[in-house]
């Protein structure tokens, strides 16, 4: 049931773009990192930091703050440049990713970073790491919640299939999962790889609420994050179905724009892609 | 000191949890299906509500009590040594030591006394594997009392920590008052004296007790150091006994290659002493299942190995 308005919708689908951009430039500057990955998690973390969660750029470290786990560190340029837009630390960092004596590591470090809560990098941890954090909540009866992004390929690790049975035997309904389900990974298609499917049935089976949404939709996923929090007693796995790459055409659905940078060239092309759509955004406001 | 008394160093753990989860209500236990060995059960028992039972899943433990820390929770999260490192290095790594989480990885069965279980639970690189993570502190406590007193520094001392004990029933060393005021990253000279210092932590500290009696007895004085602290290592007590004594022998119940013997070379090496040094451990090998003081015997552990070694180094 979507009840948000037009404008506020495009709003978000315009940071999105801007994002976006920023991804492009990061990458392209640091000469290496992420891009697919980086792209298909955007609308997800937009609607998270613009729209759904409680937060405070101000004052990192509110206790009775929401929290986001980026569990696919490799995605870091979508969280870097979604904390600098929010004001965590200067957008101007954003161009200084990866270089010697900068702070914004190529994954992202929760001791040097504004807003980062977890050292993430080594994919499986993120999911325990967020029950931690969900347990510390229910003992200290706050109520935050925290919100944890883990990639498909990811969950090919054994550390998640623990996490899952733990955040559900101990009914961690103030969690909520997101899986980026680009169906690609690195040495291929998840399903060639290590068959993920029926992602919806295994997360269920293990005792999880499961919802599933475009993860392009930010009108989806913010309507999918209500639904999560209002769940009792389980935790929340939301299957965002995207396209690794999503919004530059050439890195669609593209596995060598998983861990390759653009050239010059492609930088040039994408900037003008993102452009045009922001354009487009821009002329509906 | 008394040193035929024998205290189990687990009991003191689990029952130090108890008394600091009463004083500190931010201590939380996480344990990996071993809480009966490990002795976490005593603090499951009395604060059920702050005690998580992980399963055996020690990757998911690990995490889960970085996450914890990162809420302002003290967590301990206990397993065998084995399952407690080797197991769980990456998570440790990132988790732990590279985030600089206040987590306090608290580790039971370490060594080969853990006996009849054979090598695949005798955990000889904990140490070494601890020892190499950056911001990483790494504790052996010697027996019950000092296991006592370094779990209450560990609950007050902010970042990551590693401490291993073994199975056993340990003699007692100490006595509460002659452990007050020490510290992490010192050690401490249990017995002095001037011809050879011993070096050793955990259960070896008992061993090199006896043997520093028997070797007195012989006419050979030798000093012995508990360095429970195997790092950050009081490089300057390793130095004094390079300058007061003619040899330094180190003995761990570890492999000889990277814990306290490896430690303690770096720092002679580094410091151009011309000390005679041997390590006393493991020798780089798995070992088997036997009693514990036949595989002390056998791989070269015992109070006899710890007297001739000494005799044959400063000849
Ligand atoms: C434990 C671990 N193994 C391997 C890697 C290398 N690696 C980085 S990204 C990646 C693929 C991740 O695929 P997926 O989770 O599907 O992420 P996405 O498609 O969203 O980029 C791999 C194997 C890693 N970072 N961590
Ligand atoms: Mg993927």
């Amino acid at each position: 049931m979507k009840q948000h308005n037009e404008e506020f919708v495009r709003k978000l689908d315009l940071t999105s773009v801007k994002i976006r951009k920023h991804i492009i430039e990061m990458l392209y500057r640091a000469k290496s990192g992420h891009p697919g990955g980086s792209l298909s998690a955007v609308e997800a973390i937009v609607a998270l930091y613009f729209h759904h969660m409680n937060h405070n750029p101000k004052n990192p470290k509110d206790p009775n703050r929401d929290r986001f786990v980026l569990s696919k560190g490799h995605a870091a340029p979508t969280l870097y440049a979604a904390l600098a837009e929010c004001g965590y630390f200067d957008v101007k960092e954003l161009l200084l990713l990866r270089q010697i004596n900068c702070m914004l590591q190529g994954h992202p470090v929760c001791t040097h970073i504004p807003g980062v809560e977890a050292s993430t990098g080594s994919l499986g941890h993120g999911l325990s790491f967020a029950n931690g954090i969900a347990l510390a909540g229910k003992l200290d009866k706050k109520d935050y919640r925290v919100y944890v992004m883990v990639g498909d390929g990811e969950t090919n690790e054994g550390q998640i299939w623990e996490a899952a049975a733990s955040a559900s035997h101990y009914k961690l309904d103030n969690l909520t999962a997101l899986i980026d389900r680009n169906f690609l990974q690195i040495d291929g298609n998840t399903e060639d790889v290590l068959r993920l499917e029926s992602v919806r049935d295994r997360w269920s089976s293990f005792g999880w609420y499961v919802l599933e949404v475009d993860g392009h939709d930010i009108e989806e996923i913010i309507d999918a994050l209500l639904t999560a929090s209002e769940q009792k007693n389980q935790p929340t796995m939301i299957i965002l179905n995207t396209v690794k790459g999503k919004g530059i055409s050439f890195m669609e659905n593209n596995i060598d724009f998983h861990g390759v940078p653009p050239n010059e060239m492609e930088y040039k092309l994408a900037m003008k892609e993102l452009d045009t759509v922001q354009k487009a955004l821009e002329a509906t406001l | 000191m008394n040193k035929k008394e024998m205290a189990n160093p687990r009991d003191a753990y689990g029952e130090t949890l108890v008394e600091l989860g009463g004083k500190y209500r931010d201590i939380v236990v996480l344990d990996a299906d071993l809480s009966k060995s490990t002795k976490t059960i005593l603090f499951a028992k009395k604060y059920p509500e702050r005690f998580f039972e992980m399963g055996i899943a020690e990757a998911n433990m690990i995490s889960t009590a970085a996450g914890l820390a990162s809420c302002g929770k003290i967590p301990f999260a206990s397993s065998f040594a084995v399952f407690a490192t080797g197991r769980v290095y990456d998570q440790i790594r990132i988790d732990v030591a590279y985030s600089r989480a206040n987590v306090k990885i608290f580790a039971t069965h370490g060594g080969i006394s853990v006996g009849k279980d054979g090598a695949s639970h005798q955990m000889i690189e904990d140490l070494t594997l601890m020892r190499v993570l950056p911001n990483m502190t790494v504790l052996a406590p010697s027996d019950a009392i000092q296991t006592r007193r370094l779990v209450e520094l560990m609950a007050t001392t902010e970042g990551p920590m590693y401490a291993r004990i073994g199975r056993a029933n340990a003699p007692v060393l100490y006595k509460k008052e002659d452990l007050k005021d020490i510290k992490i990253g010192k050690g401490l000279v249990v017995k002095d004296g001037s011809d050879v210092s011993i070096i050793a932590c955990g259960t070896m500290v008992a061993q090199a007790v006896d043997a520093q009696e028997k070797l007195s007895q012989d006419g050979v004085s030798a000093r012995v150091v508990d360095m429970y602290t195997i790092k950050p290592l009081d490089e300057k007590l390793v130095i004094k006994c390079a300058r007061e004594t003619n040899a330094i022998l180190t003995v761990e119940e570890h492999s000889v290659i990277g814990g306290l013997g490896g430690a303690v070379s770096e720092v002679l090496a580094e410091n151009g002493s011309p000390t005679k040094f041997k390590r006393m451990g493991v020798q780089d090998m798995f070992c088997e299942s036997g009693e514990p003081e036949e595989l002390f015997e056998k791989y070269g552990l015992s109070t006899p190995h710890i007297v001739k070694t000494v005799k044959k180094l400063i000849k």
